[in-house]
This record gives structure tokens, sequence and C-alpha cells, in this order.
């Protein structure tokens, strides 16, 4: 049995998510574990989105468990939970493709906003928080305290009180990680954090995440086509391809995959397929890295990674 | 002067009151981008529900002073709970279930509703007005001022500086818990992005019953207030006074709360000087030019925030 699978924080099992006659997620099972980073990727269009959407509780799958059990032995079936009651209780947090900040806000109050369940309660429902209710700022303080203390790890205490929408981009897709991490989750689900951060951006991405997985025992479930992220941090991938899974394992495991490479190189209709894993494997143990780059390579030229953030 | 100084002081008085109901627009329109009709006859219920109180405790301007507050306070309460229920029982039967349909569809059911509360009230309460006697009188001279038509004196009445002052406090609390609160922040997060909010573990349909509820408790306040002022109400007075804090919160820019206070003020003292200085038929006229002047110079309205085309 798999590392991840003695003891997984989040279970998915036999998922199927149909549009119409289009079957855009079929029978996906995976775990992601304890603690660990797990990505998904797989060539455009492959549903990998989606099963972010299904497990948030955007959409209902049409067939299929989502099992999430945290450290503490509470389970979860989310596939049956509206998706803020999966922020609320099962603890899930997700930040998107493209980013959805709440611009208009501070980077303070977009934290706040992440812990709104609990400063709720704090105030019992807003009543205690207009008389200024010991309680309610005692859980104010704390929840300013949980936002200093990310807005540290994200390098953006000295701009706290602008709006958000200012930020560059960059910024505002670590302040959104950071939000995401204010609503205290147990799994967080990061849909493509690196895209459009130039090397060094990805490079503090990484040790973020790697932070977070190390000092908050989190679990991440991350979708990304930036390799070097994939395969520098990542603990387990799992690969699809047209919503089904095509592999699954360690990187080094993923890297040397024949359907892998197929699926992102394309087989050429002369060359036998079987030629053709020979061909790609074989690089590859000698030198490790070589393959999934030109593997890379071919992936992004057909989808030009393009500064998002360049003009607002 | 003198006589425009009073009539500042009215156009202050009637402004407050749009501004209070404008608010109520303003807000709906912001978190769930619609208009919501229903909302000057929530006014209407607040109103008509103070009429029936004041009434059933049976207390007049002879009272004492003690009694007229205690009274006024359970007034206050009663109306706005009412009208809150009202308010929150209109979007969850009408509004809800409509969120996801096309545009128009909230829009439609909300005239629906607004022509159900009028109705409801006139066959309930009959369709004459109900005038009381006045509850809070007396009034302060402020300027004594001899002129050639004889003396002229401003005034300013009891009711009125309680009306305004009661309008500052509510504006300024109800300020402090959009800004300062979990609840106000989660109520601007739902403005923006109700996904994102209900990922953050936002309950935003909670979220959107409370816009409800606290539009409809200022609009009840309004109400009653407006009761008082004019010692009348009727079925049908949420009709006019909701268009025109329609047009407040539009002069304002909709989706801006201090634009609706401001808008409020602004259409409260056209309506005032234009009858005092030029014709009573034509108050309302010269309100809604006003506003389409507005709308074609400034189309985001006073304090909107201009919509910026992204390329």
């Amino acid at each position: 049995m798999q590392d991840w699978s003695k003891d997984p924080e989040l279970r998915v099992q036999h998922l199927t998510m149909r549009f119409g006659g289009l079957t855009a997620i079929g029978d996906l099972s995976f775990d992601a574990g304890r603690k660990q980073i797990t990505a998904l990727i797989g060539p455009n269009g492959a549903g990998k989105t989606t099963v972010f959407n299904c497990i948030t509780g955007f959409y209902k799958p049409t067939e299929g468990m989502i099992n999430l059990r945290h450290a503490d032995g509470t389970e979860f079936m989310l596939e049956r939970m509206d998706d803020y009651i999966i922020t609320q209780k099962a603890k899930v947090a997700r930040t998107f493709q493209n980013i959805r900040l709440f611009s208009g806000m501070t980077l303070l109050e977009n934290l706040m906003v992440a812990q709104h369940n609990m400063l709720m309660k704090a105030s019992s429902y807003t009543i205690g928080g207009i008389f200024g209710s010991g309680k309610f700022k005692r859980a104010e303080n704390e929840a300013l305290e949980r936002c200093k203390y990310w807005l540290n790890k994200v390098n953006l205490m000295d701009r706290a009180d602008d709006p958000a929408g200012d930020l560059p981009y960059g910024a505002q897709r670590r302040l959104e990680i950071a939000r995401a991490m204010c609503t205290g989750p147990r799994l967080l689900c990061l849909d493509e954090p690196a895209a459009g951060l130039n090397p060094r951006e990805s490079d503090e991405l990484n040790k973020l995440l790697l932070s977070i997985r190390d000092d908050h025992n989190m679990a991440i479930l991350l979708i990304e086509h930036d390799m070097s992220v994939v395969m520098g941090i990542s603990d387990h991938i799992v690969v699809l391809d047209y919503g089904r899974k095509i592999a699954d394992g360690t990187p080094a495991q993923i890297k040397v995959d024949p359907a892998v490479i197929r699926a992102y190189l394309g087989v050429e209709e002369d060359e036998d397929p079987g030629e053709n894993i020979v061909v790609a494997a074989a690089p590859a143990k000698v030198a490790k890295v070589s393959v999934p780059r030109v593997v890379v390579q071919k992936r992004v030229a057909k989808k030009p990674v393009v500064k998002k953030g360049g003009r607002k | 002067m003198e006589y425009f100084l009073q009539q500042l002081i009215n156009g202050l008085t009637l402004g407050s009151i749009y501004g209070l109901i404008a608010i109520g627009y303003t807000m709906v329109y912001g978190i769930i981008g619609m208009i919501n009709f229903a909302h000057g006859d929530v006014f209407m219920v607040g109103s008509v529900v103070s009429f029936i109180v004041i009434l059933g405790l049976g207390i007049t301007g002879g009272s004492g002073s003690f009694m007229i507050i205690l009274a006024l306070a359970l007034v206050v309460i009663i109306a706005m709970l009412i009208a809150s229920v009202y308010n929150w029982t209109i979007e969850r039967v009408a509004y809800r279930p409509l969120r996801g349909s096309f545009r128009l569809a909230p829009l439609i059911s909300a005239i629906g509703m607004s022509i159900v509360l009028q109705e409801f009230v006139r066959i309930a309460q009959e369709g004459r007005p109900k005038p009381i006697q006045a509850v809070i009188t007396g009034k302060h001279e402020l300027l004594h001022r001899l002129t050639e038509g004889g003396e002229f004196i401003v005034t300013i009445s009891n009711m009125q500086i309680l009306i305004i002052i009661s309008t500052l406090a509510l504006m300024a609390i109800f300020t402090m818990i959009i800004q300062r609160t979990s609840l106000g922040r989660a109520q601007r997060a739902c403005e923006q992005d109700q996904k994102m909010a209900s990922l953050l573990g936002i309950d935003v349909d909670r979220t959107i019953s409370i816009t409800f509820i606290l539009g409809a408790a200022l609009a009840a306040f309004a109400g009653m207030m407006f009761f008082l002022y004019y010692n009348v109400t009727d079925f049908f007075i949420g009709f006019l006074a909701g268009i025109k804090a329609f047009t407040a919160a539009v002069l304002g820019g909709i989706g801006s709360i201090p634009g609706a206070m401001l808008g409020g003020m602004v259409i409260g003292l056209i309506e005032v000087m234009w009858s005092a200085y030029f014709s009573v038929e034509y108050k309302d006229v010269a309100a809604f030019t006003v506003l389409v002047i507005v709308l074609i110079f400034m189309p985001q309205g006073l304090l909107g925030k201009p919509e910026v085309e992204k390329v």
C-alpha cells in the first residue's frame, strides 16, 4: 500500500461527473495523504478543476464518494454538503485559477472575512459586537493575530491597509493563499497557484507551500502546470487525462511513466507506442529531470504562459 | 434668508426619511443586484403598524413625556420587528427561488410583492387615511426677524429634532455595522463575490436575509417617523416615498450607503425648496428632473464607484 493511502486526509472514490453527454470525470479514485502535497496534473481539459469543484461543493458529483477524515477521526462526506458548510465544518479551503480576492476591501479585511464564522459566534451574531462584549474583543484580537501571522508569512504586512486590488499579481496570489489559510482549513486546494509567477516568485511559493505543509500539518491538493513546482514539492502526483486517472505515484515514478509521457507528448501515428515508451523512458534514467522538462515545454507551448498581472 | 433657513430644516427632515428608506434599496441592490420594489411598501407597513400600536397604547400628545418616550420605544421595536418579518418573508418566498433565474424575474416578482402588500393593507386596514392627534408636540423658535411682510419666525419642532438626530444616530450605528463588524464584512464580501464568500465559510443566503432585515428595520423606523411627522398614514404612502427613496439611492450612486444618505438629503431638500420657491404641484417633477440630469452627466451617481471597463 502506498504511503498516502494508509491514513488519507481525503479519499476520492469512483468519482464521476457528467454534464449531459460529456463525462468530465470518469471513475476517478485517489487519496491525498495527511501532511502531504498531492498534485493533480494533466493536459488542459483533463478535468482537474472539475475535481476541485466537486470537492468544494460547487458541483454535486454524478456518482462517487468524496470522504474527508480529519486527524481526530471526524469524517465528512463532502459530496453531500453545501459549499459554505464544507468550509465551515469540513475545513476545506480553496483558491482559484483566476484570482478572486475581494478587491475593494483591504488586505486585512480580506483575511478577516475568512474568519467570519468564528467572529460571528463570538459576537453573538453581531449584537455583542456592537456593544463591544469582552468575548468578542478577545476573539477579534485572536483573529487579528492570525491575520498578522499570515501577512508576515506572505510578506505583505506593510500593505495590510491597502485595497487588495492594488497589489501586484504575485502578491495577490500569495494573499489568496493566506486568506484560504485564515479559514483554518485541514485541506487546502490550490488551483494553479504558480500561474503567471516569475521563477523567483514561484520559488517563494514553493517555500510557502512546504512551510504550510510542515509547520501547519496541512494536506495540500494542488493543480499546477508549472512542473518545477509540481516536481519540486509534491509528495504524490495524480495524472488525469480526459477525466480519467492515467497514473498515480511519486514524482520519480510519474516522470518515467509511459502513459503520462504519451498523454503529454502524444504518439505519432506511424510510431509504435511501445517503442515510444522505450525512447522516452531510457534517457530519464540517465538524467532524471531532462525528460519531464521536454514534456513540460511541449505542454506549455500549447498554452502560453501569459503574465496576467501585467495590466489591470 | 429666514425663509430659506426654515425650508432647510424642513428639507433635512424629509431628506432624513428618504435617506433611511434609500439605504434599504441600495443595500439590497449592492448584495444581489436587484431593486426591491416592495421596499417602499415595507416602509408603509412600518408606518401602519406604528399607527396601530400607538392607537392601541392610547397615547396622545397629552400623555406624560415619560409615557410617550416609553411608548414610542415600544412602537419602534414592534414596527421594526414586524416590518423585518415582512421583508424577510418577501425575500424568502418571492426572491430567493428566483435567484438563479434571469435578471428581470425577481424584479417582476418585487413589483408583484409591492402590490400584494398594498392590497393586503388596504383590505385589512381599510383604505381610509388614518389620522391621529399629534403625539410629539412643541417647537422651538430659533430666529425672530421683522420683515416687510410682518414678523417671520424660524422654528424647529421637537419632532423635527427627533427625526434628524435619530436618523443621524441610526446612520452612524449602521455605518459602524457595515465597516467594523464581521457581519458587515461578510455583507461587503457577498457584494463582491458571492461564490468566493461562500467558500470562505460565509452563509450567503443568511447574509442576504440579514440585509433584508436590516433594510426593513430602517424603513420601519422611517415609516414611524413619517407617521409621527405628518400624523397621518394610509396604505398608499409606500408608493411615492418608495420611488423617491429609490431616486435618492440612484442619485447617490446605487450600491453606496453614504450615497443613499446623501441622495436622500438632496432629494428631500430639492422637493422642499421647489415647493417653497416655485410650485408645490411640481415638486415631484423637480425631484425626478434632477435625477435625470444627474444620470446623464454622472451615470454612476454622486458617490457611486464608476464602472471601470477592463480592456
